[in-house]
């Protein structure tokens, strides 16, 4: 019998995920999402050759920055876990800073609560891969009415972990043959987090009118995150920060709330009140 | 380390970071209606998020001593402006990096 007759196959594996329609959607997806990955594509291949680097220069076999990358596939959280493997076993504590670098998700869940609503079987895939990368991308696309948002937001998240798992890859493997200057490169990610950042104030309304109401979550987000830092550090200001905005946009609400309450007009945001 | 330490650990880190990916999906499950103030968090969050991240990727610069930030500075006003300019994305993104890259490279080692 042939290995790929559908008569035996589990009901997920059906005929009908495979037929010319959605194979169809998928492909169109695909092509709207690539070009969307590749300023991801440059960093996460980039800096997963550091993390896999850093993983052998421990000592630690070749295979596990990939193993790592695949299932963990937070970067700042390997990093740290680099460490961690060649120190005491201490497993709580890995668990308590998992949690902890790893709180920034929360945020980015309850903001794809509404667009990861009715992906169907992806959606245990899209949450799995959440990164601060792939959220920016998937949140902030305008994704055409013609194609397929659950293919859209599939292809980003997983061509986003491909690129993350190969950097780890080519880092574990060939590290040390890199000769290429790559000094700076780095700095692909802040330049797409800052045109994420533009491309949402400019959603969020134009010019200066109303500058101040239209891009209140800017600025608190910015001031925030600025004070933060200054008071607490590089390296443990994220937590703080998320709560102080958190803070801001629960205590300023009633100003900030554009969203009319039960039984009121709609009106736009940017309009006065 | 043993193997077996490195496996629990890695496991610990696997199980902590899917429990704050997957907490809020478990806390408004599709089915029930969202409380207001979480849908309201959603739509303000996300703004101020992308705010942070850019102050986190600019964490360890120093403003105050060495290349005073000049590089990072210079880079972001050229992503800022092509972007009010063209606003293609990838266009920004690849001029602000080459440009840092020079930038680092060449004038600020």
């Amino acid at each position: 019998m042939s290995r790929f007759s559908t008569a035996n196959c589990p009901k997920a594996f059906s005929v009908q995920s495979l037929s010319p329609k959605n194979t169809g959607d998928s492909f169109a997806a695909l092509k709207t999402s690539f070009p969307l990955t590749l300023p991801v594509m440059a960093g996460y291949v980039f800096l997963g050759i550091t993390y896999g680097i850093l993983m052998v220069s421990q000592g630690l076999p070749p295979w596990l920055p990939v193993v790592t990358a695949a299932v963990i596939y937070t970067g700042s959280m390997e990093f740290l876990l680099a460490d961690n493997l060649v120190s005491s076993f201490h497993p709580l504590s890995a668990f308590a800073t998992a949690v902890m670098v790893g709180a920034r998700h929360l945020f980015y869940g309850i903001s794809m609560l509404d667009k990861y609503r009715h992906m169907g079987w992806k959606k245990f895939y899209l949450i799995y891969t959440t990164s601060d990368e792939t959220f920016a991308v998937n949140y902030s696309a305008d994704i055409p009415e013609n194609v397929d948002k659950s293919w859209f937001y599939f292809w980003v998240s997983l061509l986003d972990q491909l690129y993350w798992i190969a950097g780890a890859a080519l880092g574990g493997l060939a590290g040390t043959l890199i000769t290429f200057n790559t000094r700076g490169l780095d700095f692909v990610m802040t330049a797409m987090f800052v045109t994420i950042f533009m491309n949402q104030w400019l959603k969020d309304g134009e010019g200066f009118r109303h500058l101040f109401r239209n891009h209140i979550s800017e600025f608190v987000g910015l001031s925030a995150s600025v004070l933060c830092l200054l008071l607490f550090g590089a390296d443990r200001f994220i937590i703080p920060a998320m709560l102080m905005i958190l803070g801001i946009l629960t205590v300023f609400r009633k100003w900030i709330d554009t969203e009319p309450a039960a039984g009121q007009t709609p009106r736009k945001k940017g309009e006065g009140r | 380390m043993t193997s077996f330490q490195i496996f629990i650990t890695i496991a610990a880190v696997v199980l902590g970071t899917v429990l704050t990916r997957f907490l809020p999906y478990i806390c408004f499950p599709q089915g029930r209606k969202t409380p207001r103030y979480i849908t309201y968090l959603g739509k303000v969050l996300a703004p101020a998020v992308f705010g942070l991240l850019v102050i986190y990727c600019l964490r360890s610069v120093n403003f105050t001593g060495g290349t005073f930030g000049i590089p990072e500075l210079v880079s972001i006003a050229v992503v800022v402006l092509t972007f009010l300019w063209k606003r293609q994305m990838l266009l920004s993104m690849a001029s602000g990096t080459i440009l840092y890259m020079i930038l680092v490279q060449t004038v600020f080692r």
